[in-house]
């Protein structure tokens, strides 16, 4: 392996790069289970889906996949807001979330997925937007556009969930359910309404995440499992439901997987995340920046 | 009478909060102890400490000559340390035999006495104590808050303990019922069961203990005989407010 | 009935089963029933430490397909062996890792035990990806014999095989649910703080509880490369396994060794027909929707459903853990 500074520098920007978006895909489900304690592993399977719209809206229309993917975002929070309430009448009101939770949100996942490959087929799917192909150069570093405005608007997203959590009244009724729910009932708030908007935000968050993965990469549909591990390990690794935690351990991930695939090889990658998360586990379960 | 169980300086904090500040406490062999103090005061605290379903950050517990240092729970319980639950924990998916079935198969039988059909026996022996033997084939979930407490205290009679902690177990009770539960404990006591009683109805704490201990904020402000304990300006002053 | 009449009837059914395979002598039956009898194994085994003892393992095809590699590993190293001596291989291989990993995890609450046997998974599969000794991603060919004496074609060889290993599945799973470590198993599932307290010792059970999930997994997976011919890691290594080994148990039943077999025989049986006559991805769909319908209406599985409606019984609370912190008992 020829160690050059080039290649060195242009793996850590990249990684940071693809970090801001790992945290636009996370951020999610830092909402879901690092404040609601719900383990929607199906999450990637909705940013897939949201991919695979944004694509549906550009190849047809036109639409800029961002806009795309902006213009759906309704339609994902009426999506969240119905699977949670779902989820709340069948298992958090009979306590059975643990294993029954687990295995309904597998099988939304796998629903999700084949449907997809009903639908569309198992072919990569891009979009086309005047972004996608030029890449800007500072100095010995290489920007893509295609991974530099997804970065960008990432950090807009975690940026405007950041404010709501603890700016907005809702916002912050999301972090108190997640803390005395009964506190809150006393407030004459309903803790079910918060939880259920959490989600649907949470779920909404997926359509932008797949807009941004669909400019950054050509997608199929069970491109999304290769993120359930990498999702759960930066929301672990950044503490549960800590948005700038969050952040910070998508981009250590995404360096440290760059540079395990440009100085070991891509196949090696995948352990990088799931190994992350073994480790955090193992030894800090409360993550970076911890509750 | 020897000491079964010797707390020096046990510490617990939980982040910042001082949960229990530096507890000493000792009992002797056949003693029955009584444990009050004002909610929140680290009782449970300490109970959890002592049968080892929390780790404290500092002092020691010895046990039966024995110190207990990191040993988990279950370990403690077959060495005879029981314990029952403020908030009671059945095994929702068992019946009410088959969780008496547990202490008794893995702390009983374990020990090296108990074939099945004795386990049984025992089971249903116990059942009859707390007069839930008509129910035993049924679910924790068709029983009655106060039956659940019974069902608990059952349970960790089952494994046939050197010292029993009875966490809160008469909340709720009827008077009368009040009395069973103190008879029984009475009996076990008399059989040679150490007791610590921590409850919050005076007059069975005062009529059951040898020796009252009283817990404020984590400390231990009182250790001594009950009449005398309650004269103490300081438990006064905690309980009654300034 | 005891365990070992109950061995002896269900190997009687078993040869039943395998004579009347080799009287309709269509090899398909063979194959199809080769693959219903290994879901039997891998849902039978998933459930003694999901359905048992309540703790979800996503990670259940790394076992699987450790067995499978275990094969192919030996294979390049030694020499074919007979088929039973690869899947006692296969399971001790296996059986060491599950041990390895529940010490890993087992600390670890509800939720994120999952997610760290499918982080262990994914780790598994990447070395083995990077391991050329067995292939790596370009995969591996096992050949098989074409016949095998008296049976003919070796693929009825394989069913026979996979048959006899869910009897002994089944069998160890019942035996487990009566036994003093089935109480323990329960108690665990029920409330792990109660159990400890009760003298159960919950970490060693745990352990117990993976080792034997994970051989038995391995068990299933050691024959594989013979069924298959070639093996590739993105398949072996599937989430397919995993949801189906997840899926079965909850819909036939996760308290009793029925529920597994039950959901299995369905399950598979309705995936085999369903990748003939229609196509192998409405499978998964097909799978996906029982899971989450009967996750949703029939949270007992199907045993569930006969004890509240034909026995009229009463459900407990089966599966019962909270994913939040067992705080033990309260602030006093």
């Amino acid at each position: 392996m020829i160690f050059s500074f080039d290649l060195l520098v242009n793996a850590i920007v990249s990684g940071i790069l693809i970090g801001g978006f790992y945290a636009a895909v996370t951020a999610g489900v830092s909402l879901s289970f690092g404040i609601l304690d719900i383990v929607n592993i199906a999450h990637p399977a909705f940013v897939i889906l949201g991919s695979y719209l944004a694509y549906v809206l550009n190849v047809s229309l036109g639409l800029d996949p961002i806009l795309a993917s902006i213009v759906m975002l309704p339609a994902f929070y009426a999506l969240g807001a119905g699977i949670y309430q779902v989820y709340y009448l069948s298992f958090e009101k009979r306590g059975q979330e643990s294993l029954r939770g687990l295995a309904f949100f597998f099988g939304l996942l796998f629903i999700t997925e084949v449907t997809l490959v009903l639908y569309f087929g198992v072919d990569y799917r891009y979009v086309e937007a005047r972004y996608i192909g030029p890449t800007w150069h500072l100095g010995p570093i290489d920007l893509p556009l295609r991974i530099l405005v997804p970065f960008l608007v990432s950090l807009l997203l975690i940026a405007a969930l950041e404010l709501m959590l603890t700016r907005s009244f809702i916002g912050r009724a999301m972090m108190a359910v997640a803390q005395d729910q009964l506190a809150l009932r006393l407030l004459a708030i309903d803790p079910i309404r918060v939880k259920r908007i959490a989600f649907g935000v949470s779920i909404a968050s997926a359509s932008l995440a797949g807009a941004f993965l669909i400019i950054i990469q050509p997608v199929e549909p069970s491109v999304g499992r290769e993120f359930i591990g990498r999702v759960f390990a930066i929301c672990v690794l950044g503490g549960m439901g800590s948005l700038p935690g969050t952040l910070i351990a998508a981009m250590m991930i995404g360096i440290f997987e760059s540079l395990t695939a440009t100085f070991y090889g891509p196949s090696w990658a995948p352990a990088v995340s799931f190994g992350f998360l073994l480790l955090t586990l193992a030894v800090r379960p409360a993550g970076l920046l911890g509750r | 009478m020897n000491e079964l169980l010797a707390i020096d300086n046990l510490g617990k904090r939980f982040g910042g909060f001082v949960a229990l500040d530096g507890i000493s406490l000792s009992v002797r062999q056949g003693e029955r102890v009584g444990l009050i103090g004002p909610n929140g005061s680290g009782k449970s605290t300490l109970v959890n400490c002592i049968c080892g379903t929390l780790r404290h950050e500092s002092g020691a517990v010895r046990f039966d000559g024995r110190r207990l240092g990191g040993a988990p729970a279950h370990r403690r319980t077959r060495l005879g340390l029981a314990r029952t639950f403020q908030l009671p924990r059945p095994f929702a998916s068992l019946t009410l035999l088959d969780n008496l079935r547990i202490p008794l198969l893995y702390t009983v039988a374990a020990r090296g006495r108990g074939s099945a059909p004795e386990v049984e026996a025992r089971g249903l022996a116990l059942l009859r104590e707390v007069g839930l033997e008509a129910k035993a084939r049924l679910l924790p979930r068709d029983l009655t808050q106060v039956e659940m407490r019974k069902l608990e205290l059952a349970r960790a009679m089952a494994a046939e303990p050197k010292l029993l902690i009875a966490d809160e177990s008469m909340a709720g009770l009827t008077h009368s019922e009040v009395e069973d539960i103190l008879a029984l404990l009475n009996r076990l006591n008399a059989a040679g069961v150490t007791i610590i009683l921590i409850e919050h109805i005076m007059r069975a704490v005062m009529s059951f203990s040898q020796r009252l201990v009283v817990l404020v904020s984590g400390r231990k402000i009182a250790d001594g005989a009950p009449d005398e304990v309650m004269r103490d300006p300081q438990v006064e002053k905690a309980y009654l407010g300034q | 009935m005891r365990s070992d009449v109950f061995f002896l009837v269900c190997l009687g059914i078993g040869a039943a089963v395998f004579a009347a395979a080799l009287a309709l002598g269509n090899d398909y039956l063979f194959f199809a029933g080769y693959v219903v009898a290994q879901y039997v194994v891998l849902a039978t085994a998933w459930n003694i430490l999901g359905g048992y003892c309540g703790y979800v393992n996503f990670g259940s095809a790394a076992f699987f397909a450790l067995g499978a590699y275990a094969t192919v590993a030996l294979h390049e190293f030694y020499e074919p062996l007979p088929v039973p001596a690869l899947i006692v291989g296969g399971g001790v291989v296996s059986g060491v890792v599950g041990l390895g990993m529940g010490y890993l995890t087992l600390r670890l609450r509800g939720a994120f035990f999952a997610i760290a046997t499918l982080a262990l998974a994914v780790v598994l599969q990447t070395l083995v990806v990077n391991w050329d000794y067995v292939g790596g991603s370009r995969g591996a060919y096992i050949m098989r014999p074409e016949t095998i004496a008296p049976l003919g074609n070796y693929v009825r060889y394989l069913f026979l095989v996979m048959l006899f290993l869910a009897v002994v599945a089944v069998t160890a799973a019942r035996v487990i649910e009566r036994s003093r470590l089935g109480y323990g198993f329960a108690t665990i599932r029920d409330d792990e703080l109660a159990a400890e307290a009760s003298g159960v010792p919950t970490l060693r059970l745990k352990l117990v509880a993976t080792a034997i999930s994970g051989a038995l997994m391995g068990m299933a997976g050691a024959p594989f490369p013979y069924y298959i011919g070639f093996l590739q890691p993105s398949s072996t290594f599937g989430l397919d396994y995993a949801v189906n080994a997840i899926a079965m148990p909850l819909i036939g039943g996760t308290t009793t060794w029925v529920g597994p077999l039950i959901g299995a025989l369905l399950l598979g049986s309705l995936q085999q027909i369903a990748t003939v006559t229609i196509s192998s991805a409405v499978n998964l769909l097909i799978v996906g929707f029982l899971l989450v319908g009967f996750v949703i209406v029939a949270p007992n599985g199907i045993v569930g459903l006969q004890r509240q409606y034909i026995q009229h019984k009463p459900v407990g609370l089966v599966g019962r853990r909270r994913l939040g912190a067992d705080a033990p008992g309260s602030a006093s």
